[in-house]
């Protein structure tokens, strides 16, 4: 069994995972540009990882350097390895049932075991309350967003959905534009009040019919959204510093 | 003996004097403001309650002074490092917080820890919800004027919070798991030590019984305070044991069974009128499961390797996985998105405290500001976990 303790993972071998002189190692690499605003080149370190001595330095914020499904700097070590799993097609009578009446605006999908479907942004509203009053998901579990900045419908929304009669789990996501709405789910969930709060508080989308959309966590002041991917995380520190010091930040 | 005629007019004089003031009298509805600096609200807890005189007409919760952006940090740290980090949101149970996370990303990587880190992890985890629950009893029996328990479950606490340091140096956020299993293997003695604190803990729970179950006082100032029907919870999101109260026999460790709780032979216990005092009784019920499902932990606890085979640098391929477990405050799900490098590109955190927190002002409503305190007791929240 000692055998099993490993030392530490040693440092990765080639020096190209180093980060460039005007790149902040620790912090995952966002930084900002001299003209102020803020890039985020997080994935950066990672794709150098995957990708030894291979690529030029890449160009940090293109949509090559941070795609989200299957980075293309990614596949040089995959092929070593098991074939890379993928969503595959979720069936179930209550699936049946929501294709026969909303057709190609559902794809149903199954990944390691767990249930979702995509659901088109015009469906939502209905979807949901179908699936409250008549496939019994009667316990909203939680709502959260994810960003992806190069996409042109930028944020995924995500309804987690339980079952108490079936004890079943699903997830249902749709995708939207920054800026775009979403009607509130308070009405089906009352228990969405407060998850749809902090999804408006870290993403800046606003569910229309909400009795209360405004921040949550975060003081009603505050700039920005900070779970957006361009969010860099030194932005706050870095203004506070500049505004109440008037020195440049050292970070 | 004084005139009662003398002290009326007395009275009026008071009125007469204050009379300026009269609209302000008048108000049925009167605006406070309770925290975020108050001893009772378990933290950085702000509430704006709105009265009428003693009784309260409704409530907003103002949260995040605690806020930390885990789920920012998740995403600029690599799997490995991101997990302290969770053992930061719910600090009295962080034993669980690591369970939570560590199997979500073992779904990820599509691994499974080998036999001997499950039981382990259960012990560990049991152990935690164990002192989670004499934490909430302490402070809660505290806030409601019994100074007396407090002493006795932090007394008895202690002896959990040994046997953490000796398995891994750390007493509150442990870091106890890994992904794919455990770093540590057992200390030596680490059964006998286990053993020997349920025999030590099991009749400490009638001690604590036998302050408060049939104290007139606790018993007066919790039965049908704070009731939510089981409709409600459910409504609200809420769960663990504010739901089972309510009397919706619903426990992850059954229903979805992780680890390896299928083996263990364990009961639910459920309240009937989701009060208070019910909450109470299925805490105190819950903490003698925990006992039988350590003790049998124990007795079988396997021999075998206690990591299973995970690389060096974590790259779960591309996909999502939400999973969750029975933190001692209900559900607490993780859902990882990652796009198959070594950093997460999502971590989101589902906490039962932020989400219970948001049943307070239905609770509270029609019930005195005395019960508020008593409420967000019950409702055993850890601001850690609201803000992240």
């Amino acid at each position: 069994m000692p055998d099993e303790i490993k030392p530490p993972a040693p440092p990765p071998p080639d020096g190209d995972a180093k980060p460039t002189a005007d790149e902040p190692a620790i912090l995952g690499g966002v930084k900002a540009t001299p003209s102020g605003s803020v890039q985020a080149d997080d994935k950066l370190p990672a794709e150098k990882l995957a990708a030894p001595a291979a690529a030029p330095p890449a160009k940090p914020a293109t949509p090559t350097a941070t795609s989200n499904a299957t980075p293309a700097a990614a596949k040089p070590a995959a092929p070593a390895k098991a074939p890379v799993p993928a969503p595959t097609t979720w069936d179930s009578p209550m699936v049946a049932k929501l294709k026969g009446s909303y057709g190609s605006g559902i794809e149903p999908l199954t990944y390691a075991g767990q249930n979702y479907m995509v659901v088109d942004r015009s469906l939502i509203p209905e979807i949901l309350q179908v699936l409250r009053n008549e496939e019994q998901f009667d316990y909203c579990v939680d709502i959260t967003a994810l960003h992806y900045p190069q996409r042109e419908k930028q944020f995924d929304v995500v309804w987690v959905l339980y079952s108490f009669a079936r004890n079943e789990r699903i997830r249902v996501k749709t995708q939207i534009a920054d800026g775009a709405t979403l009607p509130s789910s308070v009405p089906i969930w009352a228990g969405a009040n407060w998850l749809e709060r902090e999804v408006f508080d870290m993403f800046g989308i606003k569910f229309d019919g909400h009795p209360d959309m405004k921040r949550i966590l975060l003081p009603d002041g505050w700039k920005g959204h900070p779970l957006r991917k361009d969010y860099g995380i030194l932005q706050q520190d870095n203004e506070w510093v500049q505004i109440n010091l008037g020195i440049e930040s050292g970070q | 003996m004084t005139d009662p005629n003398a002290t009326l007019a007395h009275h009026v004089d008071i009125a007469d004097l204050a009379a300026h003031d009269k609209t302000y009298l008048d108000a049925n509805e009167l605006v406070i403001n309770m925290g975020p600096q108050h001893p009772a609200t378990h933290g950085v807890l702000r509430v704006i309650l709105r009265l009428d005189g003693e009784k309260v007409l409704g409530l907003e919760c103002v949260i995040g002074y605690l806020h930390r952006g885990v789920e920012k940090i998740g995403e600029h740290r690599t799997y490995t490092m991101f997990n302290p980090y969770v053992d930061r949101m719910d600090y009295v149970a962080a034993v669980s917080n690591g369970l939570g996370y560590c199997e979500t990303v073992e779904k990820l990587l599509n691994v499974e820890a080998p036999p001997r880190a499950q039981h382990v992890r259960v012990i560990l985890t049991e152990l935690n919800r164990i002192a989670s629950h004499q934490l909430w009893l302490g402070t809660h029996a505290l806030d409601i004027g019994a100074i007396t328990p407090l002493f006795y479950t932090f007394r008895d606490r202690e002896e959990i919070l040994k046997i953490y340091e000796k398995y891994c140096g750390a007493r509150l956020t442990t870091h106890a798991f890994r992904i794919g299993g455990l770093q540590y293997e057992t200390y030596t003695g680490f059964e006998k030590e286990v053993k020997n604190f349920l025999n030590f803990f099991r009749p400490k729970i009638d001690e604590y019984e036998e302050l408060l179950t049939t104290n007139r006082i606790w018993v007066e100032r919790t039965k049908n305070v704070g009731a939510i029907s089981a409709e409600d919870c459910i409504a609200l999101g809420v769960t663990g044991p504010v739901l089972r109260a309510s009397g919706v026999k619903w426990d992850l460790r059954k229903a979805q069974p992780y680890a390896n709780y299928k083996n263990f032979d364990f009961d639910i216990p459920i309240g009937e009128n989701g009060d208070t005092y019910d909450r109470y009784l299925v805490r105190m019920a819950e903490m003698r499961q925990s006992v039988r499902i350590i003790e049998q932990a124990v007795d079988a606890l396997p021999e075998g390797p206690i990591m299973a085979k995970v690389p060096k640098v974590m790259k779960p391929p591309a996909g999502e996985v939400y999973h969750s477990i029975e933190a001692p405050k209900g559900e607490l799900g993780y859902f990882i998105v990652s796009d198959g490098s070594t950093q997460p590109y999502r971590v989101r955190v589902r906490p039962p405290s932020f989400v219970n927190l948001q049943a307070l002002d239905l609770m509270c409503r029609g019930e005195l500001v005395a019960d508020v305190i008593a409420v967000i007791g019950t409702l055993d929240i850890v601001l850690g976990e609201v803000d992240r």
